[in-house]
């Protein structure tokens, strides 16, 4: 088994099979990193350059654990200290870097299909890290595999999202690839945070929490992006937790137990409060742990479909 | 003429049958218990996907037949540290790894049903070390290709040498598996 794709630009272009063919590669590395030496030679002659054009703490310590478990060697860039600032085009700064004998980019970038267009210009297997509110792939991923490591199994499952769908690539992500693995997905939001025509790529919306809740099996909490919100999309933080923050409380006064899930970074007390956070209901932990794991996954996937340059 | 060539089954002999097998396990468990007493500073690794029927038919040949208690078996993925990543036309697919127990300061004795160019041990060794560090490590195989390896790598338990030429194959079938205890050398 094989991956069907050279790149990893986003869940849209991957087909079932690949997402299984992940997950089942991630369940290996998973071992390898409870291991007391954590690393494995495999990636030893391959090098990977972190492209991070958009601040990030979690995916880009998450992706260089990976590389480093896999014995790849890493160069990290960062836009705010780079040439960037000075006017260098995307492809200028990325062939820059290619020049200097790199396999595999890794890129985070703040406008959406940066990574497709990478892909038609350069040579290297490019990982989309995200980009802009399009996707956001391996975080995808690890959600998925972290539901199928608590619940069994994706197929079948109800998940809601909850949050700002709108300014969301990982809720886009998340959406094809439940829709892939079998699961049935709604979204939960204020409706000035919900795209428009989101019914269209089959997803249902539903404005009342309680309702969500009570339906799903599980609820993915999205952050609120402040930082991508050009204008009001509700009137106070205050009137946004009362109505989509999910508590304690909410919680206890379901039918059933349901799995807490956030991407992070959390904004505590917003979308969801400390003592859910830090709940067993919460599997927040498990998803940074399950990153590494499926991030060394694709890298070792997609490394395995460089050709090899023997000189 | 090219296409009736294709279809002739491929030739293939006997290496052991199921009473020769039979008769070289109990050997080999009987050298195993030669060197290492009551195990009880020893461990097993069957090397996947192929060792693992093999050590575990030592490991019940062991417990049931020379009454020694609590063999420690472990389960050995080497994929990720082959030296063929890349190189190889079909891609490699990872097996579980399964070593519930400590390796540090114990006798390693990995198992693997064919010992060929020798790279699969070379792997095995590089690997072992992520779950500590050994006392020593002893390789025990069922078949022994001499005049095959790669590598100065030799078996310290072998339960059949066979002299094959490249082209040719040895397939080693379990009850559990494959329907049959057998060895064939297969040409194609």
């Amino acid at each position: 088994m094989e991956l069907s794709v050279q790149h990893l630009l986003g869940i849209k272009y991957i087909t079932e099979d690949d997402i299984q063919l992940i997950f089942e590669t991630a369940d290996h590395f998973k071992e390898v990193i409870n291991r007391p030496i954590k690393k494995v030679p495999s990636l030893r002659d391959i090098t990977i350059a972190n492209l991070f054009f958009e601040n990030s703490t979690r995916t880009r310590l998450s992706f260089e654990l990976a590389e480093k478990r896999l014995s790849a060697d890493v160069v990290n860039f960062s836009a705010a200290s780079s040439s960037v600032k000075k006017g260098e085009t995307l492809i200028d700064t990325v062939n820059n870097i290619l020049s200097m004998k790199v396999d595999m980019v890794v890129m985070r970038h703040p406008n959406p299909g940066a990574g497709v267009f990478l892909s038609k210009h350069i040579d290297a297997s490019i990982v989309n890290a995200g980009d802009g509110a399009h996707e956001h792939p391996t975080q995808a991923l690890l959600d998925c595999y972290s539901i199928r490591e608590r619940l069994g199994d994706v197929a079948g499952k109800k998940v809601v999202i909850v949050g700002d769908i709108l300014h969301s690539r990982v809720a886009l992500s998340n959406i094809f690839a439940l829709q892939k693995l079998g699961a049935e997905v709604k979204v939960c939001g204020p409706k000035t945070l919900i795209p428009k025509h989101i019914d269209k790529i089959g997803v249902e919306v539903e404005l009342d929490l309680k309702k969500a809740l009570e339906w799903c099996d599980v609820a993915n909490m999205l952050r609120v992006q402040n930082e991508r919100m050009d204008s009001s999309y509700f009137p106070s933080t205050r009137e946004y937790v009362q109505q989509y923050g999910v508590n304690k409380k909410l919680l206890d006064s379901l039918s059933k137990e349901i799995t807490v899930m956030h991407p992070g970074p959390i904004n505590r007390g917003v979308e969801i409060t400390s003592d859910v956070a830090d709940s067993k209901q919460a599997i927040i932990l498990d998803q940074v742990q399950n990153g590494v794991a499926v991030r060394m996954a694709v890298l070792y996937l997609l490394a395995s479909k460089i050709e090899r340059n023997e000189n | 003429m090219l296409k009736t060539l294709q279809h002739l089954p491929m030739s293939q002999k006997v290496l052991l049958n199921a009473t020769e097998m039979h008769i070289a396990l109990h050997r080999l468990a009987c050298q195993l218990i030669e060197n290492h007493d009551t195990f009880s500073e020893t461990v097993l690794i069957g090397i996947q996907p192929r060792g693992i029927y093999l050590a575990e038919r030592l490991k019940k040949l062991l417990e049931e037949e020379y009454e020694i208690d609590n063999v420690q078996l472990g389960y050995l993925d080497i994929t990720f540290y082959r030296d063929d990543f890349r190189r190889s036309v079909k891609p490699l697919e990872a097996n579980k790894t399964n070593i519930n127990f400590v390796v540090e300061d114990k006798k390693v004795v990995f198992i693997d049903d064919v010992l060929y160019t020798g790279r699969s041990i070379r792997s095995a060794l590089t690997a072992i070390q992520s779950f500590g560090r050994p006392l020593e490590i002893e390789l025990l195989t069922l078949i022994d290709r001499r005049f095959s390896r790669h590598l100065p790598i030799q078996p310290d338990y072998r339960g059949r040498q066979v002299d094959a030429i490249g082209e040719e194959k040895v397939k080693v079938c379990w009850k559990e598996n494959d329907g049959e205890d057998a060895v064939y050398l297969v040409k194609k």
